[in-house]
C-alpha cells in the first residue's frame, strides 16, 4: 500500500468563486492525489488545523478577492505557530507578479497566476509534496 | 516510519498532540500501523460509536455536523471519520464531507478526518477501523463515522459502530427498495432526512410497515425525522441513540458487539494480508488450469493447505 499524497485546496476570504479551486482540485484528483476541499469562506485558523488533522502534504490556497497579502501571510503565521512548516503551502489566484514575489519571499512555496498550465502545477504539487510525503513516512 | 520514528510518534500521541493522531492514521492508512496500534490498543475502548450510512446527498455530513455539535454542547470531545471513495482509474479522491463540518474545525476538542475508499468496497476504508480506534486512544468520547454514499451493499459500518443509522430521504424509491436486503437490514435507527419534503409522510409510513413485517431482535429500530440543515429532530436522535446504547448495555449486546468488531478487524488484517500474497502468486500462463486449479496453486505456494 503506497503513501498518497494528500492535499488540502481551500478557500479563504470573502469572495464566493470556487470555481478556480474545483478545477486545481479536480485536476490532482486526477493525477491521483487524495484532495480534501474545505468550501469557501475559510479562515486561516480553519486551513491549518484542517491540514493538520488531514495530515495534508501540502495546502493549496486560492484568493480572488485581493486579500491575498493579508490572508497568505496569516497562513504561514499559523503554520509557524502549529510547527507544521513541513507542508508544503502554495497559492494561486488574481495575484499581480510583485506581489508573488513578495509571498515567496515570506515562504510560500509557490504562487500560479491565471492561466497557469494545470500541469505545471500538478508537476509542482507531485515534486514538493511528494518530498514531505517521503520524509514523514 | 523508522524504529525512532515510530516511538517519537508514540510518545507525542501519548502526550495528546493531535498532529501524532494525524500521522498515525497515515501510517495505518499506509500499511505501516501495525506497531503503532499495538503501542496505543490498550487506551482504547472507551468510546461510542455511531455509524452514519445512506445514498449519496442524503445528508449523512450535515446530519454528522447536527451530532458533533449536540455532543460538543454536552461537553464530549468527538472525532469524525467521513469516508469518500476513490477513484477506479486514477486511485485520487475528491474528500469533500468536511464542508459541512466548517464550524467544528477550530474547536480542539473536535478532531475530523477524511478518508478515500482507496477500492475497499464495503462503504468504509480499509483503515477506518484503525482510525476509529486511534481516536477512542487519543481520548475521544463520541466518534462519528460517515460511510460512502451508500448503494445498497455496504453495509461493513454495522461490524464497526455500535449504533448504526441508516439516514433515508423521501422521493427516492418506493416499499420495494425497502424490502431489499442490505443496508436497511443494518439499522439500529432509521432518519427521514429532510423531512420538510411532501413526501416524507409517505416514506416514514413505508419504513413502519416494513418494520412490522421484517424481523428483528429485542431492539426494534427507532425511526427519527430531521431536517439536519435546521438542526430539527436532532434531540431526538440524539435520544435515540442514547436508547440504544442503554439497550446494547442491558441486554448484553455491548460485549457480544465488541467482540464482533475484534473479529471484523482481524478478519481484515488477515484478509488484507493474504491478499496482498496471492497477488504475488498469480499464474496466469497456460499452466495455470483453470480458475480453481490457479487459486489452490497459488495457496499451496503459500503454504496454505485447504
Ligand atoms: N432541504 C433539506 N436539505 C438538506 C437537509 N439536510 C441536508 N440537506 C442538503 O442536502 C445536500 C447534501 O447534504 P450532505 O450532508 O452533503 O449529504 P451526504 O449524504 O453527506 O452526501 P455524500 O457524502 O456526498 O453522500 C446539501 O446541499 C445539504 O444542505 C435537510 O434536512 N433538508
Ligand atoms: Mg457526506
Amino acid at each position: 500500500m503506497a503513501r498518497r499524497l494528500r492535499i488540502v485546496v481551500a478557500k479563504a476570504g470573502l469572495d464566493g468563486h470556487d470555481r478556480g479551486a474545483k478545477v486545481i482540485a479536480r485536476a490532482l484528483r486526477d493525477a491521483g492525489m487524495e484532495v480534501i476541499y474545505t468550501g469557501l469562506f475559510q479562515t486561516p485558523e480553519q486551513i491549518v488545523q484542517t491540514a493538520i488533522q488531514e495530515d495534508a502534504d501540502g495546502i493549496g490556497l486560492s484568493i480572488l478577492s485581493g486579500a491575498h497579502m493579508t490572508l497568505f501571510p496569516l497562513v504561514l503565521e499559523q503554520l509557524r505557530a502549529q510547527g507544521a512548516e513541513d507542508v508544503v503551502f502554495f497559492g494561486g489566484g488574481t495575484i499581480p507578479p510583485d506581489d508573488a514575489a513578495a509571498l515567496k519571499k515570506m515562504g510560500v512555496q509557490e504562487v500560479f497566476t491565471p492561466g497557469a498550465p494545470l500541469q505545471e502545477i500538478v508537476d509542482f504539487v507531485e515534486r514538493e509534496c511528494g518530498k514531505r510525503a517521503l520524509l514523514s513516512s | 516510519m523508522t524504529s525512532d520514528g515510530t516511538l517519537e510518534l508514540i510518545r507525542d500521541f501519548r502526550a495528546g498532540r493531535p498532529r501524532a493522531l494525524a500521522r498515525a492514521i497515515t501510517a495505518c492508512e499506509s500499511g505501516n500501523g501495525a506497531r503503532v496500534v499495538a503501542e496505543l490498543y490498550a487506551l482504547a475502548g472507551n468510546a461510542t460509536t455511531v455509524g452514519i450510512t445512506g445514498p449519496p446527498g442524503v445528508g449523512k455530513s450535515t446530519l454528522s455536523a447536527a451530532l458533533v455539535r449536540k455532543a460538543r454542547t454536552l461537553g464530549r470531545r468527538v472525532g469524525v471519520i467521513s469516508v469518500d471513495p476513490s477513484s477506479p482509474f486514477s486511485h485520487g479522491a475528491l474528500l469533500g464531507d468536511r464542508i459541512r463540518l466548517a464550524e467544528h474545525f477550530t474547536d480542539p476538542d473536535v478532531f475530523i478526518r477524511s478518508m478515500a475508499s482507496r477500492g475497499h468496497l464495503g462503504g468504509l476504508a480499509g483503515a477506518t477501523a484503525d482510525a476509529t480506534l486511534l481516536m477512542d486512544a487519543f481520548g475521544f468520547q463520541f466518534i462519528v463515522v460517515e460511510t460512502v454514499g451508500a448503494g445498497q451493499s455496504e453495509v461493513e459500518i454495522a461490524e464497526l459502530a455500535q449504533t448504526t443509522i441508516v439516514a433515508l430521504q423521501p422521493g427516492s424509491g418506493d416499499s420495494v427498495q425497502l424490502l431489499k436486503a442490505g443496508i436497511v437490514e443494518i439499522a439500529d435507527i432509521f432518519v427521514v432526512n429532510k423531512g420538510d419534503h411532501p413526501m416524507a409522510d409517505q416514506l416514514r409510513r413505508e419504513i413502519r410497515s416494513m418494520l412490522q413485517i421484517s424481523e428483528h431482535g429485542a431492539w426494534v429500530p427507532e425511526l427519527v425525522t430531521t431536517q439536519a440543515v435546521h438542526g430539527q429532530g436532532i434531540d431526538e436522535l440524539w435520544d435515540a441513540i442514547e436508547r440504544h446504547a442503554a439497550y446494547l448495555v442491558e441486554s448484553g449486546e455491548l460485549e457480544q458487539r465488541k467482540r464482533e468488531r475484534f473479529a471484523y478487524q482481524v478478519r481484515s488484517i488477515a484478509a488484507g494480508r493474504i491478499r496482498a500474497l496471492v497477488d504475488g502468486r498469480i499464474d496466469v500462463g497456460s499452466a495455470a488450469g483453470d480458475p480453481y486449479d490457479a487459486a489452490s496453486q497459488a495457496l499451496a505456494s503459500l503454504g496454505i493447505e485447504e
